[in-house]
């Protein structure tokens, strides 16, 4: 708790550092960090693997952009439709997906995500289509780098607080339960199936909060962000950072983005690099730096 | 006595391999009864059959005049059943008290809570089953670290924290030392007599049932063969062959 | 429609889907003996698409040449993929499986880009393939026919293999019981690697025969891993006669769905998909996993 505020705290200086670049890559981060720890309620707390998570980023995103820039809704509006509607959409597809398990199920996600960028590529009249949907109207309040860095850091934070409250409520542990021994939780009287379902929606909605943001700050959406490519990528965070811990995703998040910022500047094979660093991961860390840190200090306590 | 356990021409199959042959079986209220039979009899078959595990092929299951059959088993534990496995089942990388804990808080339907801690849940409540069944120490060991016995213990606190009617322990004392296996049973006794419980065991060690049991069911390759009192299933003749000629043959 | 236009139409359809077959038929080969999604099989089609390329347009060598070249090839990056890596995840829980055939997609993205680069590529009909047969009321091209005659060849050929051989009597029992099969002295290892070795030259050959129906980009993958996903899925996962009414049932749709719906045709196999899913949560011809 203390850190975190500390953490807070100390990001909400940074913009008086005045650097524009920092802020940029820190209100990116941020909104990776969220979409990690969205995530990782899916994949950490519960145990079933997504590969589809962007879809509702995507939808978040696409969401909030057109209801901005289309039909000129005011934000107070807009953020929290779209929020809801990567809910809701989530909440559908988690209905199929719920019914198989393990590997069936992450196929079945998979496919669902590319459903969702099929459609947004189709549909070129509303999405913007390979083009993609550019030009949103974000308000002026939030227009300049530092008040859209300090509006999505009161956004992410306030996300955090809300899923760390999740994660750790009745609910919370009762999907670590269902991940430990899905065949026991049955048997202690909990419908196993409906929660996934719900860890499912709750991913998704909060996986939506964060495209909104994104969307936003790029002043637009592209369906490369609705892609497998970009479910990849936040699978990885949630791994790297450990997604046996509540902070690994965001560790990861901030990790990976930052890797890939720097990489980028260098070499157009980043996801050779990605791809390295998840086998790294499978060969030889499979609890993340989280757990790597764990185990060094748990070594060190022993000597 | 009333009837709680009600069943009629259980029969199942797997792949041609009869497992459950046409059993019938009344359980009373407040009874301790026993269902014995040698390794491979169809003991826990049975009781996958009426906890929801498996769907028998032809057959009735009722508990207290409701129909059992096609329940999952979510529902079948609402209704007032409980049961520990015979090859252990529990949260192996949970704390014994979280192990508890989970079960109590899915008793009270707050696995829905999103907001309260799970872990300030219950904690009076989870003590005392711990302490029931002579856990309270080993409560911040986790599930999979403990000893053999003491996991068994932990199955039966979990069982015991869905607020069951109906006890089912399939082979409670399997694998114990002789000791551990006395002081299992009459933990085990003990705890059903407090509880007003019905009790429902499988076992093939025939001492340990015939200290508890009040009633005895002898399975045999998926049949009943023998139904009744203690003394008289120990002097049937059916149960003496199948039991004397197995111990010949052994 | 006329009757011209539906027999062309359902004539396309059913050559895609047997193209399809091929490629999906190797992941549900290796799903059904691993037990383990290659998400690189995509990347494995493609690959062999562009194998195929630079033997017919780089070295000049005849289209099957190419098919055998693209076998091959996918053959030799299979086996290599499977005894260093692989091999070591057997144990391990699926995710790891399924991360590490993930980390592949990646890696054989970027070395096609540095092999190919990202320019678009085409691959012209074999010569004795490229013309039409006119059966009077409607004139067939000559590819597509040779599709329909491969597809159902493979698919009888993988039948006969699996389910009335020696061979395939062990490979159904690997999927079982290794444990079991090891001990009774048959090398399970060398099994996993055929299986996958065979699984993986599949997709090289759907891709090699795809190469002059299809554009050949980078992307192609994706595309092919989702569609072989929704074809597996309707079919049933690990089983060869799902996949291939799967793949019928694909084929067809979106054949169709381009007549009709043009512009959606793409969005309807996942509208075939979540049909098939809400009457048959398993697939078609699947059945849930026991004890996994």
């Amino acid at each position: 708790m203390l850190a975190f505020l500390v953490a807070i705290l100390l990001l909400a200086l940074l913009p008086l550092a005045g650097n524009r670049y920092a802020i940029d890559l820190a209100t990116e981060a941020l909104i990776y960090a969220l979409f990690a720890l969205s995530l990782n309620v899916l994949i950490g707390f519960t145990g079933n693997i997504s590969f589809g998570h962007a879809a509702y980023f995507a939808i978040g995103g696409y969401a909030c952009a057109i209801l901005l820039t289309t039909y000129g809704w005011p934000l107070v509006l807009s953020l929290p439709a779209a929020v809801v509607l990567a809910g809701i959409v989530a909440a559908v597809v988690g209905y199929f997906c719920v019914r198989l398990t393990q590997i069936y199920f992450a196929m079945l996600t998979l496919a669902f995500a590319m459903l969702v960028w099929g459609v947004a590529f189709k549909w070129k009249e509303v999405t913007g289509g390979d083009d993609g949907f550019t030009g949103i109207k974000v308000p002026d309040l939030l227009a300049s780098p530092a008040s859209y860095f300090y509006f999505t850091l009161a956004m992410v934070a306030a996300g955090i607080v809300l899923l760390w409250i999740i994660c750790h409520s009745a609910f919370g542990l009762t999907l670590v339960a269902v991940r430990e021994n899905s065949v026991r939780t049955g048997f202690i009287g909990v419908d196993t199936r409906r929660m996934r379902w719900a860890a499912f929606t709750v991913a998704g909605t909060f996986a939506g909060l964060a495209g909104a943001l994104f969307g936003m700050y790029h002043r637009g959406m592209y369906i490369e962000n609705a892609y497998w490519t970009e479910s990849a990528q936040v699978l990885i965070m949630v791994l790297l950072g450990g997604m046996y811990s509540f902070v690994g995703p965001l560790l990861g998040a901030a990790v990976l983005y930052l890797l890939q910022v720097f990489t980028n500047q260098y070499t157009i094979y980043w996801p050779t690099v990605l791809g390295l660093i998840l086998l790294v991961i499978v060969l030889v860390l499979p609890d993340g730096l989280v757990g790597l840190v764990e185990r060094v200090k748990a070594r060190l306590v022993r000597a | 006595m009333s009837t709680m356990l009600h069943i009629q021409g259980l029969w199942k199959s797997f792949a041609g391999f009869v497992a459950t042959r046409d059993v019938s079986f009344e359980l009373e209220a407040g009874r301790t009864h026993a269902v014995i039979g040698p390794n491979g009899a169809g003991k826990t078959t049975f009781f996958n059959l009426i906890t929801g595990h498996l769907r028998p092929d032809k057959g009735k299951v009722a508990f207290e005049g409701r129909d059992l059959i096609g329940l999952p088993p979510q529902k079948i534990v609402r209704l007032g059943i409980a049961r520990s496995f015979q090859r252990i089942n529990i949260y192996p990388r949970l704390t014994v008290f979280e192990n508890v804990q989970v079960a109590l808080i899915a008793h009270e339907h707050q696995q829905w809570n999103l907001f309260r801690p799970g872990r300030s849940l219950h904690r009076q409540e989870t003590g005392e089953l711990l302490e029931l069944v002579g856990l309270a120490a080993e409560a911040a060991e986790i599930g999979g670290e403990l000893s053999y016995g003491k996991q068994k213990q932990l199955e039966l606190a979990i069982a015991l924290a869905s607020k069951p009617r109906l006890l089912l322990l399939d082979e409670p004392t399997a694998g114990m030392s002789p000791q551990e296996t006395a002081e299992t049973i009459a933990s085990v006794r003990d705890i059903v007599k407090a509880r007003g419980l019905t009790l429902l065991f499988t076992e093939h060690d025939m001492s340990v049932v015939f200290g508890i049991a009040e009633r005895i069911s002898v399975l045999h390759h998926g049949e009943i063969i023998a139904s009744g009192t203690p003394d008289a299933v120990r002097n049937d003749a059916e149960v003496k062959r199948v039991y004397l000629g197995e111990q010949v043959n052994a | 429609m006329t009757l011209t236009m539906f027999t062309l139409n359902a004539f396309y359809g059913l050559a895609l889907a047997m193209n399809m077959f091929i490629i999906a038929s190797g992941l549900n080969l290796i799903f059904g003996v691993l037990r383990v999604i290659n998400f690189a099989h995509g990347m494995f089609y493609m690959f062999g698409a562009y194998i195929i390329f630079s033997v017919t347009k780089s070295w000049g060598a005849p289209f099957f040449v190419g098919v055998l070249a693209a076998a091959a090839g996918l053959a030799v990056i299979a086996l290599v993929i499977e005894r260093l890596l692989l091999r070591h995840l057997y144990d391990r829980e699926h995710l790891m499986q399924l991360l590490f055939t993930f980390a592949l997609v990646l890696l054989m993205s970027d070395a096609a880009k540095m092999i190919w680069g990202t320019d678009q590529y085409s691959v012209g009909y074999p010569p004795g393939l490229g013309g039409a047969v006119n059966l009077g009321f409607v004139v067939l091209p000559q590819y597509q026919l040779f599709l329909c005659v491969v597809g159902p060849l493979i698919a009888i050929t993988m039948w006969v293999l699996v389910d009335r051989t020696r061979w395939g009597r062990i490979v159904r029992a690997a999927t079982q019981d290794r444990e079991m099969l090891a001990a009774l002295g048959v090398n399970v290892p060398m099994v996993y690697a055929a299986v996958f070795t065979i699984g993986s030259a599949l997709a090289g050959i759907g891709g090699a025969l795809a190469a002059p129906r299809v554009a050949l980009v980078p992307g192609m993958d994706a595309t092919i891993i989702n569609e072989c996903f929704i074809i597996v899925i309707i079919g049933g996962l690990g089983n060869l006669w799902g996949s291939f009414l799967g793949a019928l049932a694909f084929g067809f749709v979106v054949q169709f769905g381009t007549v009709w719906v043009p512009n959606w045709q793409d969005v309807l196999p996942y509208v075939l998909m979540l049909l098939v899913l809400l009457v048959r949560p398993w697939g078609l011809l699947g059945r849930p996993e026991v004890g996994h």
